[in-house]
Formats: structure tokens, sequence, C-alpha cells
């Protein structure tokens, strides 16, 4: 404290302001500009919300109508089909990955030849731009010419409607998404399991422990911190899946693979009802910061019991 | 329970002969210590004998079954890490129940082996705190909970006391040494601190870059050193070495014009051999008499350097043939530093060693 006082009074004598003052300087431009950036389109999106209003049509005046944005959203069905299937999007496109990246990240752990080689090529699909993706997979998915068609039928494999079939084309959405981030999930499981302490399994092996208990017992709980942030992230970047629905399907086939990113986007820049994009948009949002809330919660309480209180 | 035989065993990794051919032989229900400095290989040795790491050659027993392919858990044995290794995110019940659910034991049988254990080591209070914020005694002894809980058929235990303070190291110390007679499980017992091999060891192995250099009771390795380096190593302080040329019944000490004359005829027949050969001779402090009178007949004279008081001895530092010796007095002597006194050495008790190859010829 005494030394904290001394530094201040140094710092009054050469520069004739507080530490506080000095601290403010340096905040300040950057708060400027993400009050620019965010919190007027932020406001702007708010007022909106409230009023029946289309940016293409400024001869209207828009019109306070209240919540009725909300109640015409949460009333509509149409909405409740793009919940639902975004939901079994989002839980079965994180549970893949999720799944996949610890069982990869699992297999990795060991030192063997050429595991930099593989690592490395693992990784390369997530520094890729999304939309390159998504186009490449398209042509790759084509059901025609398609790159993937052409190997199953070489191996005597029926053509498969990749893109083109509704009932499939989640999946392949799921497919890419999958290829593109399971990388991701590997990489933090990855970091997750080498920060264990070597010695821990040594004791689980004098103790006889199988592969599988070492795994649940000891594996699981320790990295259960990082790979909750991981599926947290996960989860976030799901729900708000566009580019690729953008680039591989355009959202079909019909609505076939419209997630409530692509809904919205649909409802705010091609009907362009502002107004009422703007009140999806809200909703949106709030669901997926609930949804974080609850993990956030959670691994609060796994830091705490961690810690040991 | 069971021996264990360890049979021309060596471990090399790239460039580092860590154990270089041992063969040891620990006797069902003993509590065999393996000593040395650090880098000897005395870790390497144990968890070559626990299986977590592979011998490059040798072979190693249980009971005389050759278990040097199996896996530790194959080999059934308990073992305490130098820092414990206990699982940090789990309680001390689950921590030292691991083993058995690990194994699959019914429940009840495993609430009866905690009951057991948690007796032993007194740990009723703390099985629902979690190992990561126990003080390093209660882990140790949470450590050995778990080692002991399945019954393993071999002890093995790594500085299981180094990172307790000295105190409370001395306590568990003699704890560790009774609960092992009481439960008669077969230990190994790895160390760098010779105070804690002498009190514990019934077999003390003195191991030095990867070989066995010497093994023993503690009072054989005390008393009969085969080499300069055992001397040094066991006792506190060790051992006091001195260069010398034996000639015609008395001991010539370099780089003086002193001698120490010999009385005991038995000794002076078996130095025959040895005349005008360079010798180096070893004495422990406590075998150092010392006389304050002016004039001693075979006594030899010093300087007295420095006193040091050691509980109820005071160790006198002197110079001796360019060596600084220590010698054990008696608590109540009144000496003080730069003080003219006599010494001598009790004979019986004098190592004779080979100057070129420091091992001993006559201990």
């Amino acid at each position: 404290m005494k030394e904290k006082n001394v530094s201040h009074q140094v710092m009054m004598r050469h520069y004739g302001i507080s530490d506080r003052t000095f601290m403010l300087l340096f905040i300040l431009p950057s708060l400027f500009i993400l009050l620019f950036l965010i919190g007027y389109p932020f406001a702007t999106l708010i007022r909106s919300s409230f009023y029946s209003f289309s940016v293409l049509r400024t001869a209207t005046a828009p019109k306070f109508i209240g919540v009725k944005n909300y109640s015409f959203i949460l009333k509509d069905a149409a909405t409740w089909g793009r919940f639902l299937f975004t939901g079994k999007f989002v839980v079965i496109n994180v549970a893949v990955q999720f799944l996949l990246g610890v069982g990869i990240a699992y297999l990795l752990q060991k030192n063997f030849r050429g595991r930099s080689v593989i690592l490395t090529l693992i990784l390369m699909p997530m520094m890729l731009c999304p939309v390159v993706v998504g186009l490449f997979w398209k042509y790759m998915l084509n059901t025609d010419w398609g790159i993937v068609n052409y190997v199953l039928q070489l191996v005597g494999l029926p053509k498969v409607e990749w893109l083109a079939k509704e009932s499939i084309s989640v999946y392949s959405v799921i497919l890419v998404d999958s290829w593109m981030w399971t990388p991701f999930m590997i990489l933090l499981a990855l970091a997750a399991f080498t920060a264990i302490p070597k010695y821990l399994y040594e004791a689980a092996e004098i103790d006889r422990a199988s592969s599988w208990f070492k795994f649940r017992h000891i594996t699981l709980p320790l990295s259960a911190p990082v790979l909750i942030i991981a599926l947290l992230f996960r989860l976030i970047d799901s729900l708000k899946m566009f580019d690729l629905v953008y680039t591989l399907t355009g959202g079909g086939p019909g609505s076939a693979t419209q997630t409530l990113s692509f809904d919205l986007y649909k409802r705010a820049f091609q009907y362009f009802y502002t107004g009422e994009a703007s009140a999806y948009g809200i909703i949106l949002l709030m669901v997926i910061i609930s949804l974080s809330l609850v993990f956030i919660r959670y691994l609060n309480r796994l830091a705490a019991q961690n810690s040991g209180r | 329970m069971s021996g264990v035989r360890v049979q021309n065993l060596k471990k090399y990794y790239e460039n580092v002969k860590a154990v270089d051919g041992i063969d040891l032989e620990v006797r069902n229900g003993d509590l065999v210590v393996l000593l040395g400095p650090s880098g000897c290989g005395k870790t390497t040795t144990l968890r070559c004998i626990a299986g977590l790491e592979a011998p490059t050659k040798g072979s190693i027993f249980f009971n005389e079954k050759n278990v040097t392919r199996l896996t530790p858990s194959d080999r059934n044995v308990g073992m305490v890490f130098q820092f414990y290794a206990l699982y940090p995110h789990l309680r001390v019940r689950d921590n030292i129940t691991f083993p058995l659910r690990a194994q699959q034991v019914p429940r009840t049988q495993i609430e009866e082996k905690l009951k057991q254990v948690v007796s032993i080591f007194q740990l009723g209070n703390l099985l629902k705190r979690k190992a990561r914020d126990l003080p390093p005694g209660d882990q140790q002894r949470v450590a050995l909970a778990r080692a002991i809980v399945r019954d393993p058929s071999v002890l093995l235990l790594d500085e299981p006391l180094s990172a307790l303070d000295e105190k409370f190291r001395e306590e568990m110390r003699s704890e560790l040494g009774s609960l092992q007679k009481r439960i008669g499980i077969t230990t190994i017992y790895v160390t760098h601190d010779q105070r804690e091999a002498m009190a514990l060891g019934d077999i003390i192995v003195v191991m030095k870059d990867g070989v066995i250099i010497q093994r023993g009771s503690p009072e054989e390795l005390y008393e009969h050193p085969q080499s300069v380096f055992v001397g040094h190593f066991l006792g506190t302080p060790g051992m006091n070495f001195v260069n010398v040329i034996y000639r015609n019944g008395a001991f010539y000490i370099d780089g003086t014009n002193q001698n120490i004359q010999l009385k005991n005829e038995g000794l002076m027949k078996r130095l025959r051999p040895y005349e005008e050969k360079p010798l180096i001779i070893g004495i422990r402090p406590e075998y150092i008499e010392v006389d304050i009178k002016s004039e001693t007949n075979g006594y030899l004279t010093i300087t007295v350097l420095t006193i040091e008081p050691a509980g109820r001895f005071r160790l006198v530092d002197f110079i001796l043939g360019e060596k600084i010796f220590r010698a054990r007095v008696n608590w109540d002597l009144s000496i003080h530093e730069g003080q003219e006194i006599n010494i001598r050495f009790r004979e019986d008790k004098i190592c004779i060693f080979d100057r070129q190859t420091e091992e001993a010829l006559i201990s």
C-alpha cells in the first residue's frame, strides 16, 4: 500500500496527472471506437425492434408497435420450426465434434513418428476461410460431378444427393462444419490432456487402473474446465451457423437447412423486414447469452471445486 | 507378499547408463534401503522394479516368478512417489479407494478396507478433504494408505519423506519403520538421506553411478565401509581420512613429521603386506580419543581449529596431514579454539584403504 502511494506521488510529480487519469487516457480511444461500432448500432437495433419498419421503404415513416414484432415472431410456427431445427443441428454438430475431438486428441497424446506432421495437417481446415470451405465442399459434394460421389461410385456405392435431398443436407452441413472445427476441439483437448502430470498416470498404473478407468477418473475430470470452454465456443458458434449454410446449400433444399441465423438473414436482407428482423436478432442474442451463462456458471462451480472450496 | 530378486539389471538411456548391472535380493518381509547420492540410479532401479521403466537388460523376480515383462498393474506393487502423486481432484477417501475401485472390488469390501487403513494412519477426519488441499504430511499418509490398501506383494517407496520438514520427517520415519514391521510387507525404500537409511533399513544397499558399492546391515556399513565413498557418505559427520605410508608398525602421515605408532599386534601383522605402500586411513569422529594433558605418550598433538556444539557432544575440527578432521568429544570437556590437545585413534576402529582404488584393505 505504502509503495503504491509512493509510486503514485512520483507519477504526480512527473506528469501532473494521477494513475487513474492516466489509465483512463489509455482506455478512452478504444472505448469510443467500441461505443461507435457496437453501442450505437445495438441501441438502434433495440429501438427498431419496437417499430414496424423497413429500410427499403424510407417513404413510410417507422411506426411504433410496441412488442408486436416479438409476439409475432414467437407465435409464428415457422420460427419454432427454425428453433427446433437449429437445436437439433447444434446438438448433433457439437456432439460429433466433441466426441471426435476428444477421441482423436486421446490418440494423439502419445508420441509417435510423424505425430507433428499429422497434427499440422489436422489443424489446417481450421485456418481456412469458411466461405472457401463452403464453396469447395459444395463442389466436392455435388451429386453429379462431385469427387465424393465419384469415389463412392469407384468402390461400387450408389450416388448420394448430399446437398439436394432434404433428409441428407443437414448432415452434409454437419459433416463440413465438423471437418472444419473438430481440429479446434482436438487442439484444446490435447492442450488439456498434456497439462495433466504424467506421474498421475503412473500412480494409476500402479493402482491397477484400466485405460478406461484412467480416462474416466483422471483425464476427463482434470481436463473438464478446458473441454467445457471448448464446448461453449463450439455451441455458440453452431448456434450462429450461417456461413457454411449460405455457401453450401443456401438454406435449401426448400428450407431444410435454414438455421436461425440464416432465417434472420433472409428476414433482414431478402425481405427487408427491418423491425421484425431486429426483434429476431435480439431474441437470438438472449438465447445465446442465457446458454452461455449456464456454462459459465458450471465452469465457475468447477473452478471453485478445484480450488477446494 | 513376496521376496524380490533383481538380476543383472541394466537401464541405459540414450547416452546415460542410469543402472549398470545390479544384483539385489530382498527377503520376504525385509525393508531394504537403496541409498546413494542423486543420479546414482536408485530411483531408476525402483521404477524398473515397479514396472514403470522397461529394463535394457536383466530380470526381476517376485517370489521367483519372472515379472520383467509384466506391466505395473500385473505385478501388484504398492508405491509411494517422491511427491506422492495423489489424485488432486479427488477426496482423500476416493484417493485411498482408487486402487480398489479400479479393480471393481465390491462396495462392502471397499468400505471395510478403507476403515482398516484409516485407523492405521488416523485419517478419519480427512476423508472428505480434497487431496490437493492437504499439507505434505497428510498427503504422505494418504499416499501410504493408498499404497497398502489393496495388500500389494511389494511396497516401493521413493524418497517418501523428502518433502517433509525435518522435525516431522523424524516422526514419520519411526512411524513408517514400525508400520512396516507390523504389517511385515516386503519393502524397498529409496533415499539419499543416510540417517533415514540407517534408521530404517534391515539391509542398506549403497549405490553410486548405477552400480552397487556395498550392501549390508547398517552396523556393517558403518563399522566396516568397503570404500572411502561409503565411509564418507554414512555417518554425521562422515568418516575422517588421511593419507599415510605404513612403515615398521607406524603410520607416517603425509606432509607432516607426525606418525601414529601402533600397539595392536594383530593389526600390525595384517598390515605387513602393505609396508611402504601409500594408504589412506579412516577413523570415525567418535573413535578419536582426546586428552588435554600436556604430555601423553603415543598421542598426536594437534591444534583445535573450531568447536561446534552437537547436542550432548561437541565436534572439534583440527587439521591433520592437510585434511580437516572432526572428532566427537564430550560436551563438558574444557577446551577452546587454538588450544593444543593430544589425540589418539582407537586402533580396532581404524579402516585402511588402498590409496589408488580407495577400496578397503582392512576394515
